[in-house]
C-alpha cells in the first residue's frame, strides 16, 4: 500500500502544514517516516531522470532495471529523482533495502544492471561504481563503506538550494511536505507581515545570484515603497549562459522548492500573480515544473484565499523562445508582455515601472529557492554561512576538462583553486591546468595564478572579476585561448538583440578581427594584411569603448572574455599574430601537417582524401605534404593508420 | 487542430498572450505560416508586421515546414571544447548542406543551437527529441544512415 492511500491530503494540510502545536502520534510519525523515504518497506530504486542523466542514458538503465524486476518477479518501488549534482557520474542508481541506509551507485549502464541488482538483493554490496551510503540515524550502517559526505565532490559543499536534488522524488509533493516544505511560506503568511518577512530577510544578508549581487531585501523595500494597485515577482529561468545548468538542474530536481520560495518573495512585495520564466529548451524543467504548479493549487498552496489565510497567490509559468538576451530583466519583461526582447535603459528600474508599467521584482531562482531555509532555520543561522559581505551559499556548476563534472553548492570563502583542484579533483588525464572560465559568455579567464582568489562578492569585484550567474569551466592545455575568446565573441555577436550600436557593431567587428588572428594567411592581399593589423591594435581600446558605451549588461560585459584573455594569455594571442602559430594545435587554419617519412608506408590514402591535393608522392613510398597548399583540415591526420602524420 | 479554434482558447486576452499563442499554433501545425500570422494579427488587433517582428526575433520560431529530423548540435562551450565543430564539418560534408538549410530530399537539417546543458557528455547532439552523446565526428555518417533506414522503413 502506498502511504498517501491511508494518510490524505487533508491530513497533510491540517496536521502537518497548518496545526504543528500538537504533537504526532507515533503512527503519524511512522507515516512521515515513511513518506521522506526514512524508513522502507520493499526495496526502493532511485534514479537520477533529470536532463543529464537522460542525456547519459539513464532511461535505458531505467529499461534494464525494469526488466530485471520482472523476470525475477521481485516487489520494489521505482522513484525517479533528479540530479544530485555529480553529472559525470550519470546515470546514478540508489538502492534502499529496508533496514539499511541507502547506498548510490555511479555509472549504472544497462549491462551492470544485473550484477548490481542481483548482489545487493543478497544483501552484499558490489565494490565497483560505488558512490556511497547515506547517513541515517535509524538505521545501522554498511561496513566498509564510506558515507557520500566523506567523498572528494561533497565534503567541500553545503547543500541548501540543492538540498533535495537527486534525493527525493520532485513531483511528489507529499515528500516535499513531509520533509518539512511550505511551512517556511505558511509560517510567513500566518505570523509575518510582510515588512518583517523583507526584515528578516534583510538580516540574513542574502544577495541575487543572478549575478551582480543586489540585496535581496533592499531591493523589494524599493518595489514596496513605490505605491501601486499592483506587484509583479518574476522568477528568472531563462539561463542560457554556454556551461552553466544550475538553474534547470534546480528546477528539475526540487520544483516545489521554487515555488514556495516565488510565494514567499511575491508576499513579501505585496504581488498576487508571479510569473516563472522557463527556457523553452529546457523541456524537461517546464514538464515537472507544470506538474508541481498543478499539485500546488491542488493543495491549496497556490490560489486565492491560500489555506483560509486571505492571501491570494497566482503563479504563471510562462516558457521563454529562445533568446539568449530574455535573461536580462527589463528584456525578459517585454518578452512576457509579448514584445521583442530587447533591453530597456535603466533608470526606471523594474522596481519602479517594470511589467505592465507596475513594480516589478526580477529574482533568479536560486535566490527565491534560498528562502525557505531562511524561514525555516532563521536568518541568523543563514548567516553564519559565508563571508562578513556575501552571506551563505551559492551553487556552481563545474565542467570541462575536470574530473568530476556536475553542479555544487558551497559556502562563500572557498578558493576558486579548492573548487577546482580539490572538489572537482583537478584535470582530467594528467593534463597541466591553463585556465578557469568563471562566469559564462560575459566571464572571464583566469590563469592559475589567480586561483587563490576567494569566493566573494566583493573579493571578486576588487579584482575587477563577478561570479556571474555561477558557471565554471575548466580549461587545460590542449585548449586554444584564442579560441575560446573567439567561441564567447561569436556567441556574442549571434546573441546581440541589435539595439545599440557599440553591442551590435562591436561585437561584430570584435569577431571579424578574431577571425583574421586564426585564419590561414596563404591568400591574403597587402591590404587584408593592413586591416588585419589595424585590427590587431584596435582590440583592445574597442572592448574597453563596448564596455563603458553598450546599453545593457549584456553588451557592457560582452567583451570580458577577451579583455581576461588578453590580459593573463597576452602571449597566445602575440604567437598567433607574429609566429602564425596555435600551441594547442586548435585553430585549424594554423595547424601545419607533416609526414613522418619512416613511418608511411605509401598506402595513398591520404592522398585520395586531400581536399586540396597537397599530398604529393609514388605509390609504396614515403609521401610528403605541400606546406602552402595545406589547409589544416585533418582528414589526412584521420585517415591514417600508421599515426605518419604529425601536427607541428 | 484550426488555428480559429486555438485562438478561441485565448479569447479576450491581450498582446501578453502573443508568445503562447504563436508556441501553440507552432506545435500544432508545426511552423508559423503568414495565414496564421495574418489570423493573429486580427485576433489581438495588432499589425502583421509587429507579429512577425516579434516571431522571428526568436529562436524557437520557423517559418517553414519543418523536415522529418532536426539535428540540434550544442553551441555550448564544453561541446565546442570537446569538438563539436568537426561534427558541424561532418554534417555539412554529409549533408551537403549549410547549417540552417534543408536538405534536397527535405528528410534534414541541422543547426547550432544554444547550451543543452548537458556538459557531463560532450559534445551532444539532438535528433528531434532524442539525445546523442559523447559523438566523434566518425558516427555521423552512421547516425544518419539510421536515420534514412528509418524513413525508407515507413
Amino acid at each position: 500500500m502506498k502511504p498517501t492511500d491511508l494518510f490524505s491530503k487533508e491530513w497533510l494540510i491540517k496536521r502537518i502544514l497548518l496545526d504543528t502545536s500538537e504533537s504526532l502520534s507515533s503512527e503519524e510519525n511512522e507515516m512521515l517516516a515513511l513518506l521522506r523515504h526514512d524508513i522502507v518497506e520493499q526495496p526502493v530504486i532511485y534514479i537520477g531522470t533529470s536532463s543529464c542523466g537522460v542525456v547519459a542514458g539513464a532511461l535505458k538503465t531505467l529499461d534494464a532495471i525494469k526488466k530485471y524486476l520482472e523476470k525475477h518477479k521481485i516487489e520494489t518501488r521505482i522513484v525517479e529523482v533528479g540530479c544530485i549534482g555529480l553529472c559525470s557520474a550519470e546515470p546514478i542508481v540508489d538502492i534502499q533495502l529496508p533496514g539499511k541506509p541507502r547506498l548510490s551507485f555511479s555509472n549504472v549502464m544497462p549491462s551492470d544492471v544485473e550484477i548490481l541488482l542481483g548482489d545487493l538483493l543478497h544483501h552484499t554490496v558490489p565494490a565497483n561504481n560505488i558512490i556511497g551510503q547515506f547517513r541515517s540515524k535509524l538505521h545501522e550502517p554498511w561496513s566498509n563503506v564510506q558515507f557520500i559526505d566523506e567523498h572528494p565532490f561533497f565534503k567541500y559543499q553545503k547543500r541548501i538550494v540543492l538540498i533535495n536534488c537527486g534525493i527525493s522524488d520532485p513531483i511528489n509533493i507529499e515528500e516535499y511536505i513531509a520533509k518539512g516544505g511550505y511551512r517556511s511560506y505558511l509560517k510567513a503568511i500566518t505570523s509575518y507581515t510582510p515588512e518583517k518577512v523583507c526584515q528578516i530577510v534583510d538580516k540574513s544578508g542574502l544577495r541575487g545570484r543572478g549575478g551582480r549581487g543586489f540585496y535581496v531585501g533592499a531591493k523589494w523595500k524599493i518595489a514596496r515603497e513605490h505605491s501601486s494597485d499592483q506587484r509583479y515577482l518574476i522568477c528568472n529561468c531563462d539561463e542560457s549562459d554556454p556551461g552553466a545548468f544550475m538553474n534547470r538542474s534546480v528546477i528539475e530536481s526540487d520544483p516545489h522548492l521554487v515555488i514556495e520560495g516565488i510565494a514567499i518573495a511575491a508576499y513579501a512585495i505585496g504581488a498576487t500573480k508571479a510569473y516563472i520564466h522557463i527556457r523553452k529548451a529546457y523541456e524537461k524543467a517546464i514538464e515537472q515544473m507544470t506538474i508541481a504548479l498543478e499539485q500546488a493549487s491542488k493543495y491549496g498552496l497556490t490560489g486565492n484565499n491560500i489555506l483560509g489565510s486571505g492571501v491570494n497567490m497566482n503563479i504563471v509559468l510562462r516558457s521563454s523562445a529562445g533568446a539568449y538576451i530574455s535573461g536580462e530583466e527589463t528584456a525578459l519583461i517585454r518578452s512576457i508582455e509579448g514584445k521583442r526582447a530587447t533591453p530597456n535603459h535603466k533608470p526606471p528600474f523594474p522596481t519602479q515601472i517594470g511589467l505592465f508599467e507596475k513594480p516589478t521584482v526580477v529574482n533568479n531562482v536560486e535566490t527565491l529557492a534560498t528562502l525557505p531555509a531562511i524561514f525555516n532555520m532563521g536568518p541568523q543561522w543563514y548567516a553564519e554561512h559565508g563571508t562578513a559581505s556575501s552571506k551563505g551559499t551559492k551553487v556552481f556548476s563545474i565542467s570541462g576538462r575536470v574530473k568530476n563534472i556536475g553542479l555544487i553548492e558551497i559556502p562563500f570563502g572557498l578558493s576558486l583553486k579548492q573548487v577546482v583542484f580539490d572538489i572537482a579533483g583537478g584535470t582530467k588525464d594528467n593534463k597541466v591546468f591553463k585556465a578557469l572560465h568563471l562566469g559564462g559568455p560575459s566571464g572571464f579567464s583566469l590563469p592559475e595564478n589567480m586561483l587563490d582568489t576567494v569566493i566573494d562578492f566583493e573579493e571578486l569585484e576588487k579584482q575587477g572579476l563577478s561570479i556571474g550567474l555561477g558557471g565554471m569551466v575548466v580549461m587545460d592545455e590542449d585548449t586554444c585561448m584564442v579560441d575560446v575568446a573567439r567561441f564567447f565573441i561569436h556567441f556574442m555577436k549571434k546573441e546581440s538583440c541589435g539595439k545599440c550600436i557599440p553591442c551590435r557593431e562591436g561585437s561584430r567587428r570584435m569577431s571579424d578581427i578574431i577571425d583574421n588572428i586564426t585564419r590561414n594567411l596563404s591568400y591574403e592581399t597587402s591590404f587584408e594584411t593592413l586591416e588585419r593589423f589595424k585590427g590587431v591594435m584596435q582590440l583592445e581600446e574597442m572592448a574597453e569603448i563596448i564596455k563603458i558605451t553598450s546599453l545593457c549588461g549584456l553588451g557592457k560585459s560582452a567583451p570580458n572574455p577577451i579583455l581576461s584573455t588578453l590580459k593573463w594569455f597576452r602571449e597566445e594571442y602575440e604567437e598567433h599574430i607574429f609566429d602564425r602559430k596555435c600551441r594547442a594545435g586548435v585553430c585549424q587554419s594554423l595547424r601545419k601537417y607533416y609526414i613522418d617519412a619512416d613511418k608511411c608506408t605509401g598506402c595513398t590514402a591520404c592522398e585520395s582524401k586531400c581536399p586540396t591535393n597537397a599530398i604529393f608522392g609514388t605509390p609504396l613510398n614515403p609521401y610528403y605534404i605541400i606546406e602552402e597548399k595545406c589547409i589544416g583540415c585533418g582528414i589526412c591526420y584521420d585517415v591514417c593508420r600508421f599515426s605518419a602524420i604529425f601536427v607541428k | 487542430m484550426e488555428i480559429e479554434t486555438i485562438l478561441e482558447k485565448y479569447t479576450g486576452s491581450q498582446r501578453d498572450n502573443l508568445i503562447p499563442i504563436l508556441e501553440e499554433i507552432q506545435e500544432e501545425r508545426g511552423f508559423i505560416s503568414e495565414e496564421a500570422i495574418v489570423k493573429v494579427s486580427r485576433f489581438l488587433k495588432l499589425p502583421a508586421s509587429k507579429i512577425y517582428g516579434v516571431a522571428t526575433f526568436y529562436d524557437f520560431f520557423h517559418f517553414e515546414r519543418q523536415p522529418a529530423y532536426h539535428i540540434r548540435v550544442c553551441n555550448g562551450i564544453n561541446c565546442h571544447l570537446a569538438g563539436s565543430d568537426n561534427i558541424l564539418r561532418k554534417l555539412e560534408e554529409e549533408l551537403k548542406v549549410k547549417a540552417g538549410q534543408l536538405t534536397r530530399d527535405g528528410i534534414f537539417k541541422y543547426e547550432l543551437t544554444g547550451c543543452l546543458g548537458a556538459c557531463n557528455s560532450a559534445p551532444v547532439i539532438k535528433i528531434n527529441d532524442e539525445f546523442y552523446s559523447g559523438i566523434t565526428a566518425d558516427d555521423i555518417s552512421q547516425i544518419i544512415e539510421e536515420c534514412k533506414m528509418k524513413i525508407k522503413e515507413a
